[in-house]
This record gives C-alpha cells, sequence and structure tokens, in this order.
C-alpha cells in the first residue's frame, strides 16, 4: 500500500500523473440543502475549493404577481415565500402600504401582531434548531422541537384557519379577531415552552459530538457579514450587536424590555456554525420575554377592523421598509403610481442575502462541514427564489 | 452623528461639485449619474462623516418611460442614516458600473437586476442570470415584457 502510495506520489511530482479539481453537484435534491438548492462544489479530493450555489429552482416571479395584484391581494404571496414565517412577511408588507398610506393603527391590532410576529419566530427558530441537528445527525431534538411549534400552529389555526400560510395580517389590521382564550392559551405555551430550551440544550447544544462538528467550522468574521450584507442570527452570531426590532424600530417593539443576543465564541471562534446556532436558541427565550410583556399590558377593548381602509390606493411615493424576519432583515421596496396595483415591488429576502456568502465561508472545510454550514445558515428556499 | 439626506446630499454635493447630483424631495433619494456611482459608492461608505457600511438593497426598476433604473438603498450601522441612491439609464443602452468591489452583496442584487430587468452591470465580476434559466428568453420585469406561450417547446401555462 505505502509502496504504491510512493509511486503514485512520484509519478506526481515528476508530471506524468496529472491531478485535478473534481466538480461535483450536491443537490438539487440533497436533504440538508432544505429544499431544492443545487451547490456546484469544486472539489480538490475532500476539500473544498468553491461553491457555486445555482438557485431559481423554485422561481415563479412573485414581483411579477404583484404587479398585477391590488395591495390587498399581494399578502397571501408574501405567505408563500418564506414559508416557515408568514407571520412576520406579512407584517413587513403591510406595514410598507402602511406608512406609504400613513394608517394609524388600533393598539389592539398592534399588540396581537407583535404576539403572532414573536410565537412566529419561535415556531421558525424551533424548526431551525431541529432540522440543524438532524443534518449534523441528531434526530431526537428534531421530534422536541416540532412537538412545540405543534402548540404554535394549534393557537395560529384557531386563530385564522391556517397553520402555515395565514394571510392574518391586512392592511390596516387583520383578518380575524383573537378567540376566547387566546390570552391564557399563548401564556400556557411559554409555561410549557421553556423547559424544552432546556431539554434541548442538554440533548443537543452543549452536546460533545455536536459542538466538535460545529465549533470553528464556517467562521464569519464581523466584517465579511456587514459587506455580504448578511442579517439576523447570522450577523448576531458574529458578534454583531443589531437588531432592526430595536435599532430601526418599528410596530411597538421600542415598549418592551429584552436584550440582543449576540454570539460570544465559547465554544470557538466567534462567528462559528454553533454561535450562529445558539443566537437562535437564546433569542426564542427573549421571544417570550417580548411576549410576556405584551400579554401583560394586552389591551381589553379595541376594534381589529377600524383602521382598514375601504379602498386601498395609496398615492404616488415609494417606500423602503424593513423588518427583523426570523432569518434577517426582510425589506420590502414598493413603489406606488396611484393605481390599484403596486407599479414596483422588490423583496430584499434575508435569505437570499445570506446565502450568498456560503461560498467565502466554506473554502478549505470538508464536504461534511459543508452540510453544517449550511444548515447554520437557515435558508429556506421559497425566499431565496422568490 | 446621524444626518439627514439633504445633509448628506449637500456634503456629497461639495465632494463632487462637477456630478451633476440632483436631489429629488419627494422621495427622498440622491439621482447620480450613471458613470460616478462607483465613486460615489466608495466615498459613501469610507467617508467618516458617512460610513454606509451596509448596502440593504439594490433593486433594477423599469420606469415605463424608456428607461431603466437602479435603486441603492444604504444603511450606515455606525452613524445610524440611510441614503437612497438612483441611477437611471435609457432603456436601449442600460450599462451602470458596477459597485460588487464595494459591497459584496451587490454582485446577487446586480445579477437579479440583470435576471429580472435586464440593466448591464459593467465590471460585474459574474453577471449570468440568477434565478431564471440560463436559455429564457426577454426580462419578465420588464413592463412591455411578454409572456411566452412555449418554453423548450413546453406550453407555459397561465
Amino acid at each position: 500500500m505505502t509502496e504504491s502510495m510512493e509511486v503514485l506520489k512520484a509519478g506526481i511530482a515528476s508530471g506524468r500523473l496529472k491531478t485535478d479539481e473534481l466538480v461535483l453537484n450536491m443537490g438539487p435534491q440533497h436533504p440538508s440543502t432544505h429544499g431544492v438548492l443545487r451547490l456546484e462544489l469544486v472539489l480538490d479530493g475532500e476539500i473544498v475549493v468553491k461553491v457555486i450555489p445555482q438557485m431559481g429552482y423554485l422561481h415563479r416571479c412573485f414581483e411579477k404577481h404583484a404587479e398585477n395584484m391590488t395591495y390587498p391581494q399581494v399578502v397571501p404571496y408574501t405567505d408563500r415565500m418564506d414559508y416557515l414565517a408568514g407571520m412576520n412577511n406579512n407584517h413587513g408588507y403591510v406595514l410598507a402600504v402602511e406608512r406609504l398610506m400613513g394608517i394609524e393603527l388600533p393598539e389592539r391590532v398592534e399588540y396581537i401582531r407583535i404576539i403572532m410576529a414573536e410565537l412566529q419566530r419561535i415556531a421558525s427558530h424551533l424548526v431551525a434548531i431541529g432540522t440543524f441537528g438532524m443534518d449534523i445527525g441528531a434526530f431526537t431534538p428534531f421530534l422536541y422541537c416540532f412537538r412545540d411549534r405543534e402548540y404554535i400552529l394549534d393557537i395560529f389555526e384557531r386563530t385564522c384557519g391556517a397553520r402555515l400560510l395565514y394571510n392574518y395580517m391586512w392592511v390596516g389590521g387583520l383578518s380575524h379577531d383573537i378567540y376566547d382564550g387566546f390570552l391564557r392559551d399563548v401564556a400556557d405555551f411559554i409555561k410549557k415552552f421553556r423547559p424544552t430550551v432546556v431539554e434541548v440544550n442538554n440533548l443537543l447544544n452543549y452536546n460533545k459530538i455536536f459542538i466538535e462538528r460545529t465549533a470553528n467550522v464556517g467562521v464569519l468574521p464581523a466584517d465579511v457579514a456587514v459587506s455580504y450584507g448578511c442579517s439576523g442570527p447570522m450577523l448576531r452570531g458574529s458578534g454583531v450587536d443589531w437588531d432592526l426590532r430595536r435599532d430601526d424600530p418599528y410596530s411597538i417593539y421600542d415598549r418592551f424590555d429584552w436584550k440582543v443576543i449576540t454570539g460570544d465564541g465559547s465554544a470557538g471562534t466567534l462567528g462559528d456554525c454553533w454561535d450562529r446556532h445558539m443566537v437562535r436558541v437564546w433569542e426564542m427565550e427573549e421571544s417570550c420575554k417580548i411576549i410576556e410583556q405584551a400579554l401583560e399590558s394586552f389591551p381589553a377593548e379595541g376594534d381589529i377592523a377600524s383602521a382598514i381602509p375601504k379602498r386601498i390606493r395609496p398615492a404616488k411615493g415609494e417606500i423602503y421598509t424593513r423588518v427583523e424576519n426570523p432569518r434577517g432583515e426582510l425589506g420590502y421596496y414598493l413603489i406606488a403610481d396611484g393605481s390599484a396595483n403596486p407599479f414596483r415591488l422588490k423583496v430584499r429576502g434575508p435569505s437570499f442575502v445570506n446565502l450568498s456568502v456560503i461560498d467565502e465561508i466554506s473554502r478549505g472545510h470538508l464536504i461534511a462541514d459543508l452540510v453544517a454550514i449550511l444548515g447554520s445558515i437557515d435558508i429556506v428556499l421559497g425566499e431565496v427564489d422568490r | 452623528m446621524p444626518k439627514s439626506m439633504n445633509e448628506i446630499f449637500d456634503y456629497l454635493n461639495s465632494l463632487f461639485p462637477e456630478a451633476a447630483l440632483q436631489f429629488d424631495e419627494a422621495v427622498p433619494c440622491v439621482i447620480v449619474p450613471a458613470a460616478l456611482i462607483k465613486e460615489v459608492a466608495l466615498q459613501a461608505r469610507d467617508d467618516q462623516e458617512l460610513l454606509f457600511d451596509t448596502l440593504m438593497c439594490l433593486s433594477g426598476v423599469d420606469n415605463a418611460d424608456e428607461t431603466l433604473g437602479a435603486v441603492y438603498h444604504l444603511d450606515s450601522m455606525t452613524h445610524r442614516h440611510k441614503l437612497t441612491l438612483k441611477v437611471i439609464v435609457p432603456a436601449t443602452a442600460p450599462h451602470i458600473p458596477s459597485v460588487d468591489r464595494v459591497w459584496r452583496i451587490a454582485e446577487w442584487h446586480e445579477r437579479e437586476a440583470f435576471d429580472l430587468i435586464g440593466v448591464i452591470f459593467d465590471g460585474n465580476s459574474d453577471l449570468r442570470r440568477i434565478l431564471l434559466p440560463e436559455d429564457w428568453e426577454g426580462h419578465p420585469l420588464r413592463k412591455d415584457y411578454e409572456v411566452p406561450e412555449f418554453y423548450n417547446g413546453m406550453k407555459v401555462p397561465y
């Protein structure tokens, strides 16, 4: 064996034998690509030299659809972009239209929106955490996460009839008021949910094998993250203290007391996969805090439909609105021309932007690490491709 | 110190006196001649008074008046101020210098604008279609775009 290796090495050194880089397709059906993403890998043996993401398998030109719809008709389409965070997508879009029209919302609507958005954030992070564990090879935490996500989806279902694609937030209001017992259900959920974080921590996050697989892998330095426009847990995992809920406040987030979680590199290097993952874990607790405070000061009276305009026709103008999605900054650039349809609606999806950095942080890693890196970026292909 | 868009415009105007920058009060945004966008972008990123470290969004727009445009939404995490830059080019020769070396994310945003609107970003290191198939014809977000009846011999529904 060693003898033949020697012969090969001599052959390579003398130029009689040639080595070449290997191009390998990962996806579009690979389970760790979380959908239909194809990564074109240039490999040197098992080491990644270059990653070229090929997207568009789910492209349906949402922006073209939007131009042919009236303003309220666009809302259900926003659900289908980041289908794990429908509420947050709705929120960003209706906020853009409301700001353009100068609509003042009733307190009650704002509170319900915040509670829904934060519940959705927890649900979305639970999927991210569970599937990330599964990518690495830990199946059980996935079941724990999905069990608790189910409670949230049940609350959504009782409120608006849908579990995944809600069309819940409308321009100026909401599609349904909350049901009797909603506040109790949410409070109960938080009580039930907190122990899960401890369980998942014990089972997965502080597990030696898990840390070995994720710490020091896919390190994203802060300056690179900013230049690539990364946002959300990707950016905060690199130690940048930036959250739009605090730094570019919208809705009523400025009334609540919570803190922005950033990575600290305690398991390896600052900005590695483990940091990004842990930002998501601790962010769920902060979401719980926001929900608890919202429940305490929840206005008992109020009409959720009182501010919904009869005719939605913003005057000529344009606006760029951004909200903090579970995955980062979700921006809507909306141009109105005075008609009933948007003139142009561009979406800046956090998954799309975060994915662009994958080539930069995967070089020199093994293929197995690439699975961890991709999982820690937490992309949703419905939004990458739109 | 955060600056208002007006102050930023005055400041940029003093740095580029010959650029004929215009301020659009209604939006508000600063309209930059296409040839100068890269210099203005670099200045906006590196100037200590401005420090626009993030390109939030880069959108291609068909203005429906024979012109195409690119809109740059910038944000400064340090100073906490924002700036909107606009470049308008004729639809017959939609060339804009690329800013992908200023903010790395611009590469993908520019590819998207090229793909869907057909703005050509000169100097972009990898200007290919990003969302549509490579052999797709036309740019769907142009206002005069007609949905093709067939794609590679397959009927396009709708």
